[in-house]
């Protein structure tokens, strides 16, 4: 029978890789029976939530702005690019 | 409306510039990292105009390119400095004594509440933000590589040149670190609603 701080690492791995048979096995058995690992793993479930959030709206994380350097810095080597380039875009001479 | 929308490079600066920034900056945590990112993402969007199908909006179509560069980059960034090597003997590492030794949890966990309400509450990101600040860098990028942007685990593997096990362990970590961080830091205050 496994105990909470193996299930802790299982449930957390499970989130990377899929679980063996056994290993499946293992962790469902123990959250039957235990509330505190159940808690455990709706909080590794929370984090699954963060991805669809954060890439609608990046800004509650990061209100940081580009610096106007950095803008122009990438706006030249857009602009260098696109003249190089001109690969099916819109403004090409 | 047509079915398909068209590229606009010479906007693309103007218009997604800031979020995309924000973007990799939420995973690559340093700002000269996130500008280069941003700068890597849309030269490849250049390159790569001629896959567009139309199907995805503009936004979301940089974005997809734009996490292959966060990857990249936080490979590169490794290489100058390197991962913080693991105990592997013990899995566990600090956490350990988050239990007890019966391997029981030593204290009792709060709960935490629905993820779609507290992802609104300006507290949480508040205390996520600040609990990812206090994270080795690299554990926090591993973090959100995997859980935000989503990147595949054996291609983290590979990037990095680190055994699977290893990437495993430094996320268990990652994740306890945070779960233990934000339990303290926002959960405590928002009361455990059972």
């Amino acid at each position: 029978m496994l105990n909470c701080k193996e299930v802790s690492l299982l449930v957390s791995r499970s989130r990377d890789r899929r679980l063996s048979w056994s290993e499946r096995w293992g962790v469902r058995l123990h959250l039957w029976i235990c509330e505190q690992c159940r808690r455990y793993q709706r909080q590794m479930a929370f984090f699954g939530w963060l991805a669809r959030k954060l890439e609608a709206d990046p800004s509650p994380m990061a209100g940081a702005e580009l610096s106007p350097e950095a803008r122009e810095r990438i706006q030249k080597a857009i602009e260098a690019h696109r003249h190089d380039g001109c690969a099916g875009g819109g403004h090409c001479h | 409306m047509s079915g398909t929308s068209k590229l606009e490079p010479a906007l693309w600066l103007e218009r997604y510039g800031t979020y995309l920034f924000r973007y990799a900056l939420n995973t690559l945590r340093d700002e000269r990292l996130a500008e280069d990112a941003v700068q890597d993402c849309l030269l490849a969007a250049l390159q790569a105009q001629a896959g567009y199908s139309g199907q995805a909006n503009e936004r979301t179509w940089l974005t997809g390119i734009l996490k292959h560069k966060i990857v990249d980059i936080v490979r590169r960034d490794s290489r100058e400095k390197p991962l913080e090597t693991v105990d592997m003997e013990n899995p566990y590492g600090e956490f350990e004594a988050s239990f007890d030794e019966t391997g029981h949890w030593g204290h009792v966990l709060a709960e935490w509440g629905n993820p779609e309400t507290a992802l609104e509450n300006r507290r949480f990101w508040q205390a996520f933000e600040a609990c990812l600040a206090a994270m080795p860098r690299r554990l926090a990028q591993l973090f959100m590589l995997r859980e935000v942007v989503g990147a595949d685990s054996e291609k983290v593997c590979q990037e990095m040149e680190i055994s699977p096990t290893n990437l495993w362990t430094m996320l268990y970590r990652g994740r306890m670190s945070l779960r233990r961080c934000l339990e303290r830091n926002w959960a405590d205050g928002e009361g455990a609603q059972c």
